[in-house]
């Protein structure tokens, strides 16, 4: 019998990758190809979606080619992506209304500061579960319409069309101007502030709300969903499933009962507990977002504490400071010490999101003294990752019914063994890293394959996932109480510093 | 203690000297800079030749800075990065294999396990990193003594600790398997540390082909091992084709 496969697509902020995983959930090939980021002021940063379209027709056949398999032996496409970034385009050509304004873009924060001032967090957090920043997908159209002509026009009429990174590539995949379909899925809908949270339908006050017509967005789906054939590049093949990359990583994590959660750590790091069928609403500084939905099965809820600086920090430390050559070398220098000698960087480089969201706090480094060297330095800066993952779990032990008793990691910052130990001291339960580290190809992988029969169900894809290292706690409560004391009282002092005008 | 050795600080001297010069100099040039005899200063070039921190121009004779001087910094591979590295392919390695995978590098005459990922059979497992083992009587260790990356004499001069009846003592034998090691490409070390227990081995290259450590697979050796007690075939390639991955991805282009 000839074996088959599933393709996942990670159409990331960086790059756009293709992963082929066999039946077992194990890596068979990979190929990626970064695109080019565009910053064209202060706080923009924006994608050309022609390239990441071009970027994927040539990643595709490479990851075959590795393989050497054929479309033949693929049994279904799943796509994760890069949330609430943002592309408009003409129904008719194909050609995108500018660049894709991407999700760290910050050009409407003076939007953002009028919506929350006007009608406050509460009306957004009941319709969307999440409250105005500039992070989401919706401020950004408003500011489309209001800054390029006729646009508003063109929509209303369904000239042009709206999406995320996955509505783009499907309807590209499809057909394009030739009857691509225009869908999403609940996960990146939900990352819009145009999705009403609880029936997962577009939501009539909030597109009043920022003046978005309806013809202009994808239809809704499930994340998991047989939603049709490719016609370009993998001819005849079944797309069966889109879901936002910290999504996928949740499914690729197999954290499919409520209390499981999973942490990766990238640049920023995004920690995600699934919450069931039940919608969470947060009092202490989560997201309330879609964790995925099945076909037609109930949809399930997760709480999301995202992190804006963590391996970033790493990188600011390697480029900025120059105390190392690579990422991977903090963690020797780190271990050239005891402890941090009392210093704790806090690294709100353009304020702290998850569980604070303090857009007026920068970066402070507190309890410099003389003895203090470039490794205390390089151990307050992989605590700082340790402790805001601490924070949000504290926020999620708070908001949730279950305390949460594992966390399941992945991303690159799970190669550093002191942090992972670091980690489990401060978060005081077991800290587990899994066999595949892909987690969000694996996720996108997994949801496809479920959707077309390749594996039967849920459990199936459990019994895939292994452990591949595991870290227990073992720092002296006593200390641990002590230490987080410190680290609070220096946030404490990162809040306030940018006066508003 | 002895003081400072005096050739070397004259090496040093030179090394400065051509480092800090504008271009290339001729022996009566860095002897009369450093105020010493024609004949010591050309003995200390020489040798800083043959281990290539110098090279001489052969038109002029004059001498500049090796290459390998250059590289010596940059050469150093950080253990850390080694594990980041290599942890795609140890962890496609061990879901491959169903055995633990482990990373070692040379350390004051044992390996130290950077690197372990668990067996996946989720049962309890910890982790080994930070350990160290006998060169002599683990896969990974001949494979660091049959690449040079950690020397044999003091091993040899020393008495090798016989952990079983099967730990090779002898430097005779030593010498033999690590020959074959070279020759094969990996080496094997069954129950030669722990009685039922087996690993397979295979070298890590980097930059310039340089081995810089081992990666193999470890477990109980009815799974390492076939009926004869010869490791499986299939396990041997597995872990030959981890060890080429890790070593393209640290620019070992040949391997």
């Amino acid at each position: 019998m000839v074996e088959r496969y599933v393709i996942s697509i990670d159409q990331g902020t960086m790059s756009t990758r293709c992963i082929l995983f066999d039946h077992r959930g194990r890596l068979v090939s990979v190929a990626q190809k970064e695109h080019r980021q565009h910053f064209p002021k202060p706080g923009w940063v924006e994608h050309d979606a022609i390239e990441i379209w071009s970027n994927l027709q040539r990643v595709v056949p490479r990851a075959l080619d590795n393989a050497g398999v054929g479309p033949d032996q693929i049994a279904a496409i799943g796509i994760a992506n890069q949330r609430e970034t943002t592309v408009v385009w003409d129904r008719r050509t194909g050609v995108p209304v500018g660049h894709a304004i991407v999700w760290q873009d910050t050009r409407t924060d003076a939007l953002v500061e009028k919506l929350r001032r006007e009608v406050g967090d509460d009306f957004f957090v009941e319709h969307c579960g999440l409250s105005p920043t500039t992070y989401f997908s919706a401020p950004r159209i408003r500011w489309l319409f209001d800054h390029v002509d006729d646009l508003h026009e063109r929509a209303e009429s369904g000239e042009v069309l709206f999406g995320t990174m996955e509505s783009w590539l499907i309807w590209n995949l499809t057909g394009g101007p030739a009857g691509g379909l225009h869908i999403t899925d609940a996960t990146n809908a939900s990352r819009t502030m145009l999705m009403n949270i609880r029936t997962l339908a577009w939501d009539d006050e909030l597109l009043a709300y920022f003046g978005v017509p309806r013809p202009m967005l994808p239809e809704i789906r499930s994340s998991v969903e047989s939603y049709g054939v490719a016609h370009a590049l993998l001819p005849d093949v079944r797309i069966g499933a889109a879901l936002g990359d910290q999504q996928a990583a949740l499914f690729g994590q197999t954290c499919f009962a409520p209390g499981e959660a999973k942490c990766t750590y990238g640049t920023g790091s995004f920690l995600l507990l699934n919450t069931g069928t039940s919608l969470v609403r947060s009092r202490h500084g989560l997201l309330t977002t879609v964790g995925y939905k099945v076909t037609d099965q109930p949809t399930v809820y997760a709480l999301e504490g995202p992190i804006a600086v963590t391996g970033s920090l790493v990188q600011w430390f390697r480029d900025r400071l120059g105390l190392i050559n690579s990422a991977p070398e903090i963690e020797t220098l780190a271990r050239s010490v005891e402890d941090n000698g009392g210093c704790y960087i806090v690294p709100a480089f353009s304020g702290l999101f998850a569980p604070h969201w303090r857009s007026d706090a920068r970066g402070v480094i507190v309890g410099l003294t003389s003895y203090i060297t470039k490794g205390h330095l390089a151990r307050a800066v992989l605590e700082a990752t340790g402790w805001q993952t601490r924070e949000v779990v504290d926020a999620m032990n708070a908001d949730a019914p279950l305390a949460l008793k594992e966390l399941k990691v992945d991303g690159g910052m799970t190669a550093n063994n002191l942090l992972m130990q670091f980690l489990a001291d401060v978060l005081d339960v077991p800290v587990v890293r899994p066999m595949v580290s892909e987690t969000v190809s694996l996720g996108a992988a997994y949801a496809a394959g479920l959707a077309v029969g390749y594996w039967p169900d849920l459990e199936g894809l459990r019994r895939n996932w292994h452990r591949a290292g595991q870290w227990l706690p073992t720092m002296d409560p006593g200390r641990r109480e002590a230490e987080y004391d410190n680290w609070k009282r220096a946030v404490e002092r990162s809040f306030g510093w940018i006066r508003s005008q | 203690m002895a003081g400072p050795v005096q050739s070397i600080e004259r090496a040093a001297a030179i090394l400065r000297l051509l480092a800090g010069g504008p271009g290339r100099l001729g022996l009566g040039e860095v002897a009369a800079s450093l105020g010493l005899a024609k004949g010591t200063t050309h003995g200390i070039l020489r040798t800083l030749q043959s281990v290539d921190f110098v090279e001489q121009d052969e038109a002029t004779g004059k001498y500049q800075l090796g290459a390998a001087l250059l590289h010596l910094g940059t050469s150093y591979l950080d253990v850390n990065e080694l594990r980041s590295r290599s942890i795609n392919w140890t962890d496609a390695l061990a879901a491959r294999s169903g055995e633990a995978v482990r990373l070692g590098v040379p350390l004051e005459g044992k390996v130290l396990i950077v690197h372990h990922v668990f067996r996946p059979d989720d049962t309890f497992q910890t982790l080994d990193v930070g350990s160290l083992l006998p060169l002599h009587a683990s896969a990974l260790g001949k494979v660091l003594l049959a690449y040079g990356a950690a020397p044999l004499e003091p091993l040899v001069e020393g008495e090798p600790e016989a952990y079983t009846r099967h730990t090779i003592v002898s430097s005779q034998r030593l010498n033999r398997a690590l020959a074959e090691t070279r020759d094969a490409g990996w080496a094997a070390a069954v129950q030669e540390m722990i009685m039922g227990e087996a690993d397979i081995a295979a070298p890590i290259r980097g930059q310039g082909g340089l081995v810089v450590g081992a990666v193999g697979v470890s477990g109980p050796v009815e799974r390492i091992c076939d009926s004869k007690g010869h490791p499986h075939t299939s396990l041997v390639g597995l872990t030959r084709n981890a060890a080429r991955a890790i070593s393209r991805d640290l620019g070992a282009a040949r391997w």
